[in-house]
């Protein structure tokens, strides 16, 4: 299983602040997919994001990335990581400040250019990342995240305050990035995203509540929408508890 | 370390610096402003002369913490750091680059104001120009490296200014800016000789009225230089890659 996983997580247990905020989260990552992290606001998707990426300090459990624990120095250039809010310069234009990231991940010059039309921003490349509108912003920073040969893409809610053709467009390039190899792990809390991965992982208060593919999911709830699958599985795993 | 990343992160914080002509516009002239002010307050070349030295050490080890501080309590709260530190760039790395750019900055404001300070203000300097660079540097690296230690334990920039008064000012009242520190009481007396901007204005004055280059002066720079260090690796201690 290990071989067809890139991200293998057992029992992981995060406590923030206080109380635990990842409870006793077990799943795999296939490699070469999209699987979608779905789950209300504070639910815990980007500490357990976090704990994938090796930034989060965890009270228990394995986090295994690529047959390497999470954080070990080796995954450091196989890993990009988009943080949920954005994380680039605002005082760098778009170029400068991913000429910077590209240089500290090794990647060549030429990637710059790459990551700033797969993201769409040509016209904004030489302007101020602080003088960008919120959306502009957040590709900004998901740019990051592509230089470099990445195996591991994790995105925290990449697609947020996005226009739908905009939306579209990256959805196609992680499609297009899966089929090449690489794995993604996208948060969102958009349904009609979460229909355009090959699985999804719903989270809810801390716990996994499913760990399938959208169809399996449907069928489970004897529902076509997406939306009313989740409800009965929340309802579901209440009566059980 | 890794040349190449410590290299781009210097390029990278001079290109953020480029941005904000007008912080960098300030930190160039302020120094040599208020050089000009005190030469006419003390209205006295040869007074001018006594205080000069110690403040050409104060000055840049005041404004460098107060940047450091600041643009590394801005790194950590917007995540770039969080993002930096999931790749492969060592925390030394990313030290020496901010080094390596604030101290190109340092260099040049302490040329200008000492620069200035010769040309028309009346300072003598008896020993070498470059020494005199070279200890005022040291001591902008000593207010970087104490800046982006206490950059750990603000939360706003708002608290991180608030520690300028805690870690600078003492050293600046009690460095022998104000008065010779042998002439202190004894307890502050004892206390100064904890500082190490006192030994880099004991330096400072002594470039400044000899051209002999004893074994004190040689201390002093030592001092300076190894607290420097001390306090990045303090520094590199509070980066971390895991948080809470
Ligand atoms: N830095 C922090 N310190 C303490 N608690 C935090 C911190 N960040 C997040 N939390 C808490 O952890 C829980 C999960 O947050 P998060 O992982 O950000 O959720 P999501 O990404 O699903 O919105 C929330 O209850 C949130 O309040
Ligand atoms: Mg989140």
């Amino acid at each position: 299983m290990t071989n067809y996983s890139a991200v293998v997580v057992e029992g992981l247990r995060v406590r923030r602040g206080g109380p635990e905020v990842v409870q006793d989260v077990s799943f795999a990552v296939p490699t070469r997919t999209v699987t979608g992290l779905l789950g209300p606001s504070g639910c815990g998707k980007t500490t357990l994001m976090r704990a994938i990426v090796g930034v989060q300090i965890v009270a228990g459990g394995k986090v295994t990335v690529l047959g390497r624990p999470a954080g070990h120095p080796k995954l450091r250039d196989k890993i990009g990581y988009a943080t949920q809010n954005p994380a680039t310069y605002g005082d760098l234009t778009v170029r400068e400040s991913l000429r910077y990231f590209a240089s500290v991940l090794g990647a060549p010059a030429s990637d710059v250019d790459r990551v700033i039309s797969e993201v769409g921003l040509e016209p904004e490349a030489k302007q101020l990342v602080g003088r960008l509108s919120g959306g502009q912003h957040s590709r900004a920073s998901l740019a990051v995240a592509l230089l470099g040969s990445p195996e591991l893409l994790v995105l925290d809610e990449p697609t947020v305050g996005l226009d739908p053709v905009l939306r579209d467009e990256l959805w196609e390039l992680f499609w297009r990035l899966a089929d090449s190899g690489v794995t993604l792990l996208v948060s969102t809390h958009v349904m009609d995203e979460a229909a355009r991965c090959e699985r999804l992982l719903l989270m809810r208060e801390g716990r996994l509540l499913a760990d399938d593919t959208p169809a399996a999911l449907r069928t489970q709830s004897g529902s076509e929408d997406l939306e009313q699958a989740f409800l009965h599985l929340i309802r579901t795993s209440e009566v059980v508890a | 370390m890794n040349a190449t990343i410590t290299w781009a992160t210097a390029r990278r914080v001079l290109t953020q610096l480029r941005h904000d002509p007008r912080t960098v516009a300030l930190m160039m002239l302020v120094p040599s402003l208020l050089m000009l002010l005190l030469r006419y307050m003390f209205n006295s070349e040869q007074a001018f002369s006594q205080a000069a030295p110690a403040l050409l050490g104060v000055f840049p080890f005041l404004i460098m913490f107060l940047i450091t501080s600041i643009t590394t309590l801005r790194e950590r709260t917007t995540a770039t750091l969080e993002r930096l530190m999931t790749m492969p760039l060592g925390k030394l790395d990313l030290l020496f680059g901010y080094a390596i750019a604030f101290g190109v900055l340092a260099t040049l404001q302490v040329a200008l104001a000492a620069g200035i300070s010769v040309a028309w203000l009346g300072l003598d300097v008896e020993g070498s120009m470059w020494l005199l660079l070279l200890i005022a540097v040291l001591d902008a690296l000593l207010g970087m490296a104490l800046g982006l230690f206490v950059s750990a334990f603000a939360r706003t920039e708002f608290q991180a200014i608030q520690f300028m008064p805690i870690f600078v000012l003492p050293q600046a009242l009690l460095c022998g800016l104000f008065v010779p520190r042998d002439q202190m009481g004894s307890v502050l007396d004892w206390l100064s000789n904890f500082m190490p901007l006192s030994y880099a204005v004991e330096a400072l004055n002594q470039v400044t009225s000899s051209a002999e280059v004893d074994g004190t002066l040689v201390r002093d720079l030592i001092i300076v230089g190894g607290c420097a260090i001390v306090a990045l690796m303090l520094g590199a201690a509070t980066l971390r890659r895991r948080t809470p």
